[in-house]
């Protein structure tokens, strides 16, 4: 039995999940920023997994939106790191519990 | 594509990716990212998108991960890190998520057909695509990773002549 489709959509399902857990139960800004890349490195591995076993692979439509995809991934990886930077010059913390000048 | 190899690499993604979301101290969950993130580049080798794969180290290894762990120097405290904690509602949230992808997956007919042959995709077949094609939405990328770069230069550079 070789890797059909199917596994790797599993794999990735679960790579996503992961990323989703690191983002919601962690309180430190950094963890959050770690999930969001973990999901977005899920989102690729489905685009190259659909591009690769689709009927159609002369045109490379999926690696090119992966490629895509991971410059947009580093654009918002800069600027969030940048956004704890300044957060943390602001209030001398990265936990988001306790950025919590909004709340009413 | 093997199965060994297929376990192997998905095994390895899988135990850094849980890692690097569960462990307590910052920097050696950087560490972990960094292996999943090389995990995620072996799937894209065994998929035969290789210059996707060396893409993928380039960016995320080589400037992301950088990137993550200039962060954690620049703003780590011990205290806080220990102090920030863990809400068990997200674990919860992420494996319900996860029990309603696999089993979408598992409902979806025609997703077990092996991989067709291909023709191995080369740089030259990339590059003439990305002028031809693709040459608006790369320029919409340069567009967007110079605000990129001016908004992080922006949020991080420090305002002395105010105070």
């Amino acid at each position: 039995m070789t890797p059909t489709l199917q596994t790797f959509l599993i794999v990735s399902a679960a790579l996503f999940s992961i990323g989703l857990l690191a983002a919601l139960s962690r309180r430190h800004a950094i963890f959050i920023l770690i999930g969001i890349e973990m999901m977005l490195a899920a989102a690729n591995l489905n685009f190259i997994a659909f591009w690769r076993f689709s009927s159609q692979t002369q045109s490379p439509t999926g690696v090119m939106v992966a490629i895509f995809s991971i410059a947009i991934a580093a654009a918002e990886a800069a600027v969030g790191l940048a956004l704890v930077i300044a957060v943390y010059r602001h209030y001398r913390t990265t936990n988001i519990n306790k950025l919590d000048q909004l709340k009413g | 594509m093997n199965t060994p190899s297929f376990i192997i690499i998905s095994v390895l993604t899988l135990a850094a990716a849980l890692a690097a979301a569960s462990i307590k101290k910052l920097i050696h969950a950087a560490f972990f990212l960094v292996a999943a993130f090389l995990g995620v580049a072996a799937f894209f080798f065994l998929l035969g998108a290789e210059f996707l794969g060396l893409v993928q180290i380039f960016v995320y290894v080589g400037a992301v991960a950088v990137l993550i762990v200039f962060t954690i120097l620049l703003t780590h405290r011990e205290e806080e890190t220990a102090a920030a904690g863990f809400k068990w509602i997200g674990a919860l949230i992420a494996a319900a998520i996860f029990v309603g992808l696999l089993w979408t997956i598992l409902q979806t007919p025609n997703l077990s057909t092996d991989a067709p042959l291909i023709e191995p995709l080369t740089v030259k077949k990339i590059g003439e695509v990305l002028m031809t094609d693709y040459v608006w939405p790369l320029q919409c990328i340069g567009l967007l990773l110079t605000a990129a770069l001016i908004g992080g230069l922006i949020l991080v550079k420090e305002d002395r002549d105010e105070s």
